[in-house]
Order: structure tokens, then C-alpha cells, then sequence
């Protein structure tokens, strides 16, 4: 926790303004993507895919195209042709060629809801009478939904061109599993023969969705002199705009993207979908095209996150000090190859100093929707092996599992099994926020009663932010931010910026740009717009600074370097001006003051989070409920603290749903049985209890004021703790997500007992 | 062309005219016609509790009220909470209190919220968290939003001293 000594030194960092665009939020007047109204708009509609897997034999679209009130059909002939090439979205790279085959079908269909054709039409409901009058023909052939399935050899092939990758070698026939990497430290065999007790387990996980409240959207107008603007609901309006350039084969200096407000991505809404197809059906039919996803293509058509089988060995001395682990990972990638086993591999083993260390990955194709990003991913899947491993390791070794963590706490120097040396970081004072934490020490009495712990992790990534400022001449300043704002961050990049140059945070006037008002920037996301954009909007804060220094130097006749600023007044001599009274004599020292600053912080921030939860299982339906909930944080520094508690009990919750009742329910046929709200049933406030929070703040070294980035952590560790804490409870250790109470029922009443 | 029925409702205190077809939701006429796009749509079949407004003071999923039922109602919306110029006191906690996040799920709640605290001005948390059970939201784990029905009780029990 931060010293007083250290909180006093800030005015505004610490502090809890409302937010800036919290008035037109709580009003209903904010505008989100299937808000925007423009003239002579049209709807569009996508037909999609009612198989798993199948070749496209023909479309033929005559009838739709004849039926009144449609205006324009398209399909994957009125795409142009795109060559394998990758482009780098941020947070993750795509191959274009698959990219444009996942956002129209080319030859074949990969998936139940994989687009197909899309039309516009006069009002949603004639396009969407008129996508029943496209006639598809399909051969149908077998599927594969279940990644260990997928590997098999005689699986479903989904694509001939893909070929496994493994320490830098191709091997020589198309499979299901384009990437197989590989991390090491240390000797793993030594290691293991050092540990007088191991442990090793299977895990499996389902696939689970981000979740957003607000479907996609998007609206595309082609203009008549060939510019295109896409007003649209995603993570990041410049990677909208390079993929929307690239798959439309046009220069981005064609396209403007305008972020809408955003109802909620957690890494989801980073992909484009609907935005090309919206321009190419604009270009048509010379009308804006707003296309707007049901709750089922939601579902069927984007994310999810991958399902997968880890296994996952640990081994320690019997004086609790770990010595080997290895882990055997494969992640569901979807139809197209790119799924997120990646950071998975880097994070399996992410929290514990580990002399010795294997890690094998594989991102694996099988007939579900293009995996994309869910906050922190891939890490979720890896933590609930690796720390239900520790958990019980703990137990054989008769260690108290928090002790246990301790013990083998990541700190300052351990290397991560993929490589990078860990600067400072915070997990070890997470831990020990945990065990003195109001929960930790209170008794947890009651039969099925149980209490959980586990660790999380997540890097936080940097990337490209910009950030430009504008001086008013009553010493506000308007902030435009290139980052869009999906939880606050207009806020807390601002008082940041004010902190900087000592005004309020309501003096700040943030807003969020489109593609033609404001630097490159990166998408929201990877924990890294409060850490980077905010290291940007600081620099701006220091851009002004100097611009205004002179400018009270032309009034005082002095050097630039002769005034002084004190607390957010610039001084000479017994000469004092504050912020606003100096902006207020802009006009005749020279005109407006305008600051800008882009950053690309290197590097990694490094989150650990621990949580805590206790339990209580139904002995009869074994139905698991959330008694008491603490999740613990480094967030380096805490700008606005009720955000930085928002993010850790949004996460805990999505991290309590993935863990208790998420997932995608296939039937034979590899069609998504549950794709409705009702079915995939995510939390609601009934089903948690409050959500108890701890900020630890150990300052991240590479950043002004020691932000870390705090969104993705969260999620991490629950359903680890969870199944921990049902462990306790019950005497099953649950090995599979989500332990819903089919699974866990079963569990107990074959007493799977370790 | 589809035959039109007319609706004379009231809005927001308002009276209010509009034609629609039979098949068209009140969620769809209050955003596309009307243009009051404060009302959410999350899924369009009663399940998130985003397009919740007040049907003759009682909430209601506006996704699943046909638009032709509310022909002499009196409807309130996100719109409508506001008075004076001033924030409604549970709008106001829902910004004190940071319960929101993304934001698009909140003129939902901020309604569900309303309808609760107008039937029983003093719920228990179980009553607040039973209440809003119909509403979801993705982003911020429900805590901050419960806090913030819990002080706009005591608020609006301030006020109406
Ligand atoms: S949009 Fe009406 S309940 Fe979801
Ligand atoms: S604030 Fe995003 S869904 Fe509730």
C-alpha cells in the first residue's frame, strides 16, 4: 500500500472525479454505434452459415436482390483477393487472407455462423426476409469442435494450407495445428530429480465469450468521391482502419474510422467483422449501411476464447521449495490459425520462481468461430492448471498454500520460462496483502464450507499512443486521445495529464478522436491505455509546461529557464501567474498553446493479483455459491481507485462465471446449442456477492507514476481459486471448466478424490 | 408496403403520436422512430435488461412489448429521469459511486433501480441484487451498482423529508 508520504504528493492521482463522460452516460445521450443516425441510412443484414463445416458450392442471390426494398447483396466475389500477408493489430498479428476469409466465406464454411452473404435493405426486417431468399448450396462435411479431437490425424482437415510450425521448421502435410511452440529453462530432468514431491494433472476447459452487453455494430458509408468512414464499436479505431484498408484493398489514407462509444470488448471487439462488409455493401448501394449483430451471431459469429487440454507437472522439495514444472498445453484457435496459446505458454508458470522449466504449446483449428483475445488471454486457462497444481502440492507437502506462494513468490529478477527477467513487481506484497487481509484471518465456519486462493498474471503490454492538447484561454485544456474509452480511461489519462501540470481534473476536457484527428494508437487493451496513453497525455502535461514557461517569460522579459513552476503556477521573482491566469494572455504572447506527445513504451508492466473466496456447495445439486470474495492487486499506482476496483471486480466476476457455469454447449453436428443470454447463462448480481478489494501499489519502475495497468489481471485467477476452494469444501479437485453442477455433482458422487 | 397502426402514448410525460407495423418492438420504435436511443438493445429477447423502461411504472423489457400494446400508457425512459436540469439522485450515485464502466447496460439499470426504489424506498442488499437480477452487465461484477441503489435509497429518503 502506498505511504501517506507518497499519496501527499498528489493532488489529482488518487483522487475520485466523476468521470467526464459520465453525464451523457447516465442520461442515455452517449452515443454508441447503433445510436448514430445519419441521413438515408439503409440496414444491413449477414446470411450466415447453418453448418459446422462444409464447401460452398454456389450462391445465388437473385431472388434477395430482386425482393423489394433491398439495395444491395454481396458476397466473397465482391471481395478482393487477398494474399497471405500479416498485418500487426497490437495486441496480436493476423494473417489478411484469413482475416477476409473469416469476415465472408470463401470456398468453404468453418464454422456454424461463419458469414456467407450480406445484403442492405430499407429497415431491418425486409433484410433480414430477404437473406431467407439467398439460395446456398453446401456439401457438408464432418466437424471437429473439441481441440484434443482436432489433433487427432484422421481429424476433419480445415484448411490444406496449413502446416505445423515447430522450432522454426515446416513440416511436410497440412494439419490441424499450425504452431507448436516451445519454451525452456534450466534442465527439466535434473529438476524433477530434485523434488521429493510432484504432481501432475489434466486439465480441460470450454470455450467461453467476453460478453459484452453491447452487440457489434458498425455503419459504412462510400462516399461518392471513393472515401470510405466507418462509424463503429471497436478496441481500436486505427487497427479498424488497417483492416478495413487492407481487406478492402484500398490505402488507409481512404478510410476514416470514427470509434464510437463502446459497449464493453475485453479483447472481443479488436478483429473487424462487419465493417468491410458494411463499405462494400455502401459502395453499392451509395447509402450509409449500418449492420447490427443479434445476440446469437454475437455468439456464434465472434470470439470466443479457446477451450483447451493442459497438463500441467510440478515438483518440489519437502522444504516447500519448487523445482521443476512442465506444462503440456493446446488452445483452440477457431477456423483460422492465431489463437492466443501464446501468452498462455509465456503465463502458465508466470508467478513462481522456477529453476527448471518446460512449456509446449499448440494452437489447434477446429470448426468454432476465430478465437479472439478475452482479457488477459489465454493466461485463465493456464493459471486454473498451474495453481490448482501448487494448491494441492501445498497439501502433500503440508505447507499453508498462501505460505507455499510465498515461499515461491516471483520477485524482482526471476526469469519468466519465456525469457524476460522481472524488474519489480508486486506479487509477493499481493500475498502478503492477502494474509493480512480482513478475510484471510476471519474464520470460515459451516459443513460444505470451503476457503480459496490463487495467483494471477498478466504482462501489460505498451505499444503506440498519442495524445494531443489544446491550451482555452480560462486555463482548461481539451485532451484528444487517440485510446478508446471502454471503462473510464478518458478519465484517467486526464487527471494524469493534470497531475502533471498541477490543474484539476475537471479543467481537462477529454475526448476521444477519430483516425484523422489524432496520432497512431494502439488498441485499448493488454491493460496498457491507463499505462501508456496516460505516459503520453504526462508528456503533453510537460510539452505545455515548457510552452508556457515561455510565454511568462515574453510577459516578464526573463528566460524561459528563469521561471519557475510551483505547484502548477509559474513564477519569477515575486511575478506569479497561475495556469489559467498565464492561458488567459495567450492571445498577445504569441497565440494558442498546442502540446502533442506519441509514445512506444517497451517493455512490460507486469500485474499479479491474488484472490481469496470462500464457498459453500449444495451437497444435493451441488450447486456452488459465492460466500465471500477479496481479489488483491498490484496496479502500481492507483489513478482513480474506483476504477482500479471496477476492473478487479469486473474481472473476479467474469473470472466466477467462466469457472462456475460458461461455456459453449456443441451438439454432434458441432453447432452452439446454447446461444442466447438465457442459455449461456453469465453472472448476474444475484448469483455474486460483493466484491471486497485490496490495492496494492509497488510502482511500476518505467512509468512516471508507476502505473501498471490493472484490466486483465483479474480475471485471471478465479476460477483457479474457486475449484481450490471447492476442493476444500468437498474433497474433489475439479479439473475441468466449468464446474457447473452437472460436472461437479458427478465429481462427487464418484468421489473423485485426489 | 406494410399497413401502419397509429399510437397515441405518453412519453415522458409527454403525449406522444407514432405509426408501426405489428411486428415492431416499443424498443424499436422508441429508438429508430422516436429517436430516444438511450434505451439499449443487448439482445432483443428479454434476457439483458438493457432496454428496460417504466410501463405504467412498472419495468419492462421494451424488446418484448409489442409497440401497438402501449396505445394509451404512460412510459418512462432514460430520457424521461432527469428533471429540471438536474440529475435524478440514482443517476447522480451511479456517477459518485463509479458504477459503470462501458456504460450500456446502465440506462437499464438506472430504470430497474427506479422501479425498485419507488415500490420499497428502503431495500436489503438481497432485495437490490433480487431486483436488478434481470439486468446484466459485463463490466463492472455488480458491486459498485448495488452500492449506488444503496445510496440513491438514502438519498431520495434525504429528500423526501
Ligand atoms: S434488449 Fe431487451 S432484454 Fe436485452
Ligand atoms: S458497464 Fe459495461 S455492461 Fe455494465
Amino acid at each position: 500500500m502506498t505511504p501517506k508520504s507518497e499519496r501527499k504528493k498528489y493532488k489529482v492521482i488518487g483522487t475520485r472525479p466523476i468521470r467526464h463522460d459520465g453525464a451523457d452516460k447516465v442520461t442515455g445521450r452517449a452515443v454508441y454505434g447503433a445510436d448514430l443516425r445519419l441521413a438515408g441510412i439503409v440496414h444491413g443484414k449477414i446470411l450466415r452459415s447453418p453448418h459446422a463445416h462444409a464447401k460452398v458450392k454456389s450462391i445465388d442471390t437473385s431472388a434477395a436482390e430482386k425482393h423489394p426494398g433491398v439495395l444491395a447483396v454481396v458476397t466473397r466475389a465482391d471481395m478482393p483477393n487477398l494474399k497471405n500477408k500479416i498485418a500487426d493489430l497490437g495486441e496480436g498479428s493476423v494473417n489478411l487472407a484469413h482475416l477476409g476469409a473469416n469476415v465472408l466465406a470463401h470456398d468453404k464454411v468453418l464454422y456454424k455462423g461463419h458469414a456467407v452473404a450480406a445484403l442492405a435493405a430499407v429497415n431491418p426486417h425486409v433484410a433480414e426476409e430477404a437473406l431467407k431468399l439467398i439460395k446456398v448450396d453446401y456439401e457438408v462435411l464432418p466437424s471437429v469442435t473439441w481441440v484434443m479431437d482436432a489433433m487427432q490425424d484422421d481429424a476433419p482437415l480445415l484448411h490444406n494450407d496449413v502446416f505445423t510450425k515447430s522450432m522454426g521448421k515446416r513440416a511436410s502435410k497440412p494439419s490441424n495445428v499450425p504452431t507448436h511452440i516451445h519454451f525452456e529453462k534450466g534442465n527439466i530432468e535434473e529438476g524433477f530429480q530434485a523434488a521429493d514431491v510432484i504432481v501432475e494433472r489434466e486439465f480441460k476447459t470450454a470455450s467461453v465469450h467476453q460478453g459484452y452487453i453491447e452487440p457489434h455494430v458498425s455503419t459504412a458509408l462510400w462516399n461518392q468521391d471513393g472515401h470510405v468512414t466507418v462509424w463503429t464499436s471497436t478496441q481500436g479505431a486505427f487497427t479498424a482502419r488497417a483492416q478495413t484498408a487492407e481487406l478492402l484493398q484500398i490505402p488507409v489514407s481512404q478510410v476514416t474510422v470514427v470509434p464510437c462509444e463502446i459497449g464493453g470488448g475485453f479483447g472481443g471487439k479488436i478483429a473487424v467483422y462487419l465493417e468491410p462488409v458494411a463499405a462494400l455493401l455502401s459502395r453499392k448501394c451509395g447509402r450509409p449501411v449500418k449492420m447490427v449483430m443479434t445476440r446469437e451471431d454475437v455468439f456464434e459469429g465472434t470470439g470466443p476464447t479457446p477451450g483447451s487440454f493442459m497438463r500441467v507437472k510440478l515438483g518440489a522439495t519437502k522444504d516447500g521449495k519448487l523445482v521443476a514444472g512442465e506444462a503440456w498445453l493446446a488452445y483452440d484457435a477457431g477456423a483460422f490459425p492465431g489463437g492466443v496459446i501464446g501468452p498462455g505458454a509465456m503465463c502458465v508458470f508466470s508467478c513462481y520462481e522456477l529453476p527448471h522449466a518446460k512449456v509446449d504449446g499448440y494452437d489447434v483449428l477446429d470448426n468454432k468461430p476465430k478465437t479472439q483475445a478475452y482479457r488477459a488471454p489465454g493466461a485463465t486457462q493456464a493459471a486454473f492448471a498451474c495453481e490448482t497444481v501448487i494448491d494441492e502440492l501445498a497439501e502433500k507437502l503440508k505447507i499453508d498454500p498462501l505460505e507455499f506462494r510465498l515461499k515461491n513468490a516471483a520477485k524482482e529478477g526471476t526469469r519468466r520460462v519465456d525469457g524476460p527477467v522481472y524488474p519489480r513487481v508486486g506479487l509477493v506484497e499481493t500475498l502478503e496483502a492477502a494474509k493480512n487481509s480482513p478475510h484471510w484471518k476471519s474464520k470460515l465456519e459451516g459443513k460444505h464450507r470451503g476457503r480459496g486462493i490463487a495467483s494471477g498474471y498478466w504482462f501489460n503490454i505498451g505499444l503506440k499512443s498519442s495524445v494531443a492538447a489544446n491550451v482555452n484561454n480560462d486555463g482548461t485544456v481539451s485532451l484528444i486521445e487517440g485510446s478508446t474509452d471502454i471503462g473510464g480511461t478518458r478519465t484517467s489519462i486526464a487527471m494524469q495529464f493534470a497531475e502533471t501540470l498541477g490543474i484539476t481534473a475537471e479543467a481537462v476536457h477529454p475526448r476521444v478522436g477519430d483516425t484523422d484527428s489524432v496520432g497512431y494508437t494502439d488498441v485499448t487493451g493488454g491493460s496498457r491505455t491507463t499505462f501508456a496513453t496516460g505516459l503520453a497525455a504526462h508528456e503533453v502535461a510537460l510539452d505545455i509546461q515548457r510552452q508556457m514557461r515561455e510565454r511568462a517569460a515574453i510577459l516578464w522579459e526573463c528566460e524561459a529557464s528563469q521561471v519557475q513552476v510551483e505547484d502548477g503556477a509559474y513564477c519569477h521573482k515575486d511575478k506569479k501567474l497561475t495556469f489559467a491566469e498565464l492561458a488567459g494572455q495567450l492571445g498577445h504572447t504569441g497565440g494558442p498553446v498546442v502540446g502533442r506527445a506519441t509514445v512506444s513504451p517497451e517493455g512490460a508492466s507486469n500485474g499479479f493479483g491474488t484472490h481469496l473466496v470462500d464457498v459453500e456447495v449444495d451437497p444435493d445439486t451441488a450447486k456452488v455459491t459465492i460466500l465471500r470474495y477479496t481479489a488483491i492487486q498490484d496496479a502500481g499506482r492507483a489513478i482513480h481507485p474506483s476504477y482500479v476496483e471496477g476492473q478487479m471486480q469486473g474481472g473476479a466476476v467474469q473470472g466466477i462465471g467462466w469457472a462456475l457455469n460458461e461455456e459453449y454447449v456443441y451438439s454432434d453436428q458441432g453447432r452452439m446449442e446454447n446461444a442466447s443470454y438465457l442459455d449461456y447463462r453469465m453472472p448476474t448480481a444475484l448469483d455474486v456477492p460483493a466484491i471486497e478489494t485490496i490495492i496494492v501499489e509497488v510502482p511500476n519502475p518505467a512509468h512516471p507514476y508507476g502505473v501498471r495497468g490493472v484490466g486483465e489481471t483479474p480475471i485471471v485467477a478465479p476460477p483457479a481459486a474457486i475449484a481450490n476452494a471447492i476442493y476444500a469444501a468437498t474433497g474433489v479437485r475439479m479439473t475441468e471448466l466449468p464446474m457447473s453442477p452437472p460436472r461437479l455433482w458427478a465429481a462427487m458422487s464418484t468421489g473423485k478424490k485426489s | 408496403m406494410v399497413r401502419k397502426t397509429h399510437v397515441a402514448t405518453t412519453i415522458n410525460g409527454e403525449p406522444v403520436e407514432f405509426l408501426c407495423e405489428a411486428r415492431q418492438s416499443l424498443l424499436e420504435v422508441l429508438r429508430e422512430t422516436l429517436g430516444l436511443t438511450g434505451s439499449k438493445e443487448g439482445c432483443n429477447n428479454g434476457n439483458c435488461g438493457a432496454c428496460t423502461v417504466l410501463l405504467d411504472g412498472q419495468p419492462v423489457d421494451s424488446c418484448l412489448v409489442l409497440a401497438v400494446e402501449v396505445e394509451g400508457a404512460q412510459i418512462t425512459t432514460i430520457e424521461g429521469l432527469s428533471k429540471d436540469s438536474r440529475l435524478h439522485p440514482i443517476q447522480q450515485c451511479f456517477l459518485e459511486d463509479a458504477a459503470l464502466q462501458c456504460g450500456i447496460c446502465t440506462p437499464g439499470f438506472i430504470m430497474s433501480a427506479k422501479a425498485l426504489l419507488d415500490r420499497d424506498p428502503n431495500p436489503s442488499e438481497h432485495a437490490i441484487r433480487f431486483q436488478l437480477a434481470g439486468n446484466l452487465c459485463r463490466c463492472t461484477g455488480y458491486d459498485k451498482i448495488i452500492r449506488a441503489v444503496q445510496d440513491s435509497a438514502k438519498r431520495m429518503a434525504g429528500q423526501n423529508k
